[in-house]
């Protein structure tokens, strides 16, 4: 009795709310004509992206040549390339500790070793799951599902979760003392702290990668794998001369996107590691900025801002390529 | 045999009806340990929120939540943890008074006026099977969680809405319109994807704090309202909703706007509806740019919160894990039912 009524409710609300929102736009479409029309519906994201998203590059670059800790780039010294020479200036790039900026030094090379082993990691489980899942098994909806779960969760909710996992009375610790190991305080050591990162890293995304390539593997056309059979091509063959070979574009796009994800590489860590430890184990270059910038009083915004102009030359070449990669793929 | 244990052979090959080969038992095991893999730590965390403070840290611990049996005996103010107590081969059931280096106190629930001295050796804890809603309570009553709960409510609700009227208005002027620079405004809106938040975030601060909304909800609800993504899913989708319909609506001297909500609006519904799941995905977990933007503990959203109390509470495991089991929730129960529409919209545009 009562539902229809708050329908009709709601329904005459939104209806009497968009005849008042309506008015002024049909104002607008009365003054300057339909033709113009095109350009009021863009405003309000042209106007969003100007002020979030341009206009804080145009501000990036300023940053990056100005030195202080004064917050409005005018109020700033101009310092040229002091910023970038500061970041850059070292003896010997493989040990940070010789360089000026050590700790921007030591977050490169771990970045650099953990977007190295995640990008094999993820890849190779991805697509091996991907293989299982595209022969046609029995519930693979379920198994597609609960490989994707992870994906959905939130990153601080993930490091909590594992976290709690390795922690010293965790579920591990009591797996192992159960086969005789003795425990371990897995996040308070340098090694087994960063094979747990990228654990948990594989953990979190390696359900997205699946989706994308066993979306590759379903478009590849069945009449090639029943040419194979006709054949009595081996297995081994059919995959390296049939199944890489056509799913070569999406393995690349795949490749590529984990770079650029894996670079920014921030949240999940930085929750699972309290902060980058122990000591600097996992300290990556987007905390690096976090760090220089908001972390402490000392707001050197100069700095992480070359930092994160260095950082978005990077992404933007590996953008490019996947770019180009992928109107290839679509040509 | 010894092909079907060459991994490229077995990932190739092709499942015989009716045939269970090596290939097949390899390819289940993987299955079955991966979801393992993905589900036994949420559930390690899930059975771990409900168990008692003095439990948590247990080593080794229960697979499931326990907790001491406690009895109240006359003549003793407090209530009595129950132990099991073998004295000369006998096993019974007796409450501890208090515990004194390798010897405890124990007396009878029946004759509470003799109590014994007993080797903690002989004593086990007498368990049963325990739900410590206290974890989830505690936090909603006398911590600010209830606060981050319904601050994350407004930034997911309020910037979803905005996050769709926005790109829907922009997709429609690229979609059903030619005008001039429509090309280049719509390559400039999709070349912002490549420009994550991780290389503007110091500026983008900046921006932030000149319009006076830092540490204000709104100052991370603003600033991505406006999403390549949603742009690119919307407009691709307008694109295969014929003219006609437009003309037609026009005919009958409809204005463009109302042509926008009146026809286009539903039509586009699907669409509407994978960018609404990825933007509450996106507003709910977002972790950096709220920790970035909110500075008082009052407009912390969940994550935030939830990353504010791992440091407060660094030993108080069953709150912690408790509150992270209550921001997942949604998110499985978003994800139980609406999980083909979800891994669909992510295989269909590559994004998420």
């Amino acid at each position: 009795m009562s539902t229809p009524r708050i329908a009709t409710l709601a329904d005459r609300t939104l209806d009497f709310v968009m005849r008042l929102v309506e008015a002024p736009i049909n104002g607008f479409e009365w003054l300057f004509g339909r033709k113009r029309m095109p350009y009021l519906f863009l405003a309000p994201n042209l106007v969003l992206f100007g002020i979030f998203t341009f206009l804080p590059i145009a501000i990036a670059v300023g940053y990056a040549f100005t030195g202080g800790t004064e917050l409005f780039v005018a109020d700033r010294p101009f310092v040229g390339f002091d910023n970038f020479r500061q970041l850059l200036a070292c003896e010997d790039y493989s040990s940070p500790g010789s360089c000026r900026e050590s700790l921007f030094w030591t977050a490169i090379w771990n970045t650099l070793w953990f977007v190295g082993f995640n990008v094999a990691a993820t890849l190779l489980v991805a697509l091996v799951t991907a293989l299982i899942l595209n022969r046609a098994i029995a519930a693979c909806g379920f198994f597609r599902a609960v490989f994707f779960y992870p994906v959905l969760l939130s990153p601080v909710v993930i490091g909590l979760i594992w976290k709690w996992f390795l922690d010293r009375n965790g579920l591990l610790n009591a797996f192992l003392q159960m086969l005789g190991v003795p425990p371990e305080i897995f996040l308070l050591d340098v090694g087994w702290s960063r094979f747990f990162v990228v654990v948990v890293s594989v953990w979190f995304h390696m359900g997205f990668y699946t989706l994308i390539l066993l979306a590759g593997l379903q478009a590849i056309p069945k009449d090639l794998y029943e040419a194979a059979a006709i054949d009595a091509a081996s297995p081994r063959r059919t995959l390296l001369r049939i199944t890489l070979p056509l799913l070569g574009p999406n393995l690349l796009v795949v490749l590529i996107l984990l770079m650029i994800r894996s670079v920014q590489i921030f949240d999940e860590a930085w929750v699972l590691t309290n902060g980058g430890g122990p000591g600097t184990a996992n300290s990556f270059i987007v905390q690096y900025i976090y760090q220089m910038a908001f972390g402490s009083d000392l707001r050197l915004f100069g700095l992480a801002s070359a930092a994160s102009v260095l950082m978005g030359v990077v992404l933007l070449i590996l953008t490019l390529i996947q770019l180009r990669l992928g109107r290839r793929m679509e040509s | 045999m010894s092909t079907s244990l060459d991994p490229v052979a077995f990932l190739t090959r092709t499942r015989r009806p009716g045939r269970v080969g090596v290939t097949d038992i390899l390819s289940w095991l993987w299955l079955i340990g991966g979801t393992l893999a993905v589900l036994i730590p949420v559930a390690w965390a899930g059975l771990s929120s409900l168990k008692p403070e003095a439990e948590i840290t247990r080593f080794p611990p229960t697979l499931l939540p326990r907790a001491a049996v406690q009895k109240t005996v006359t003549g003793f103010e407090n209530p009595l943890s129950l132990w099991k107590v073998t004295v000369d081969g006998e096993t019974r059931e007796m409450a501890m008074v208090r515990r004194i280096g390798l010897k405890a106190q124990m007396v009878d629930p029946n004759e509470p006026g003799k109590p014994v001295s007993i080797d903690v050796k002989d004593i086990s804890p007498v368990q049963q099977l325990t739900a410590a809603t206290e974890n989830y309570t505690d936090p909603l009553t006398k911590f600010d969680f209830l606060t981050f709960l319904k601050n994350s409510v407004f930034v997911t609700f309020v910037a979803t809405i905005l996050t769709l009227i926005v790109n829907a208005l922009a997709a429609f002027a690229l979609s059903k319109y030619r005008f001039r620079g429509d090309k280049a405004i719509f390559v400039l809106i999709i070349s912002t994807l490549m420009i994550p938040l991780t290389v503007v975030m110091v500026p983008a601060y900046l921006v932030v704090v000149g319009v006076g909304l830092v540490d204000n909800l709104w100052g991370i609800i603003i600033p991505t309202i406006a999403s390549p993504t949603g742009v690119f899913l919307l407009r691709q989708y307008m694109l295969t909703i014929p003219d006609e319909l437009i003309e037609a609506a026009r005919v009958d001297a409809a204005s463009e706007f109302r042509i926008f909500w009146r026809i286009i609006l539903p039509l586009t519904a699907p669409a509407l509806a994978v960018l609404a799941i990825f933007s509450i995905l996106w507003r709910w977990n977002d972790f950096l740019w709220p920790l970035i933007v909110l500075s008082s503990r009052e407009n912390f959203t969940l994550q935030v919160g939830l990353n504010a109390f791992q440091g407060e509470f660094s030993v108080q495991w069953h709150y912690i894990l408790a509150m992270t089991f209550l921001s997942l929730l949604p998110v499985t129960i978003v994800f139980f039912f609406l999980q083909k529409y979800i891994t669909t919209g992510i295989a269909g545009t590559g994004m998420k």
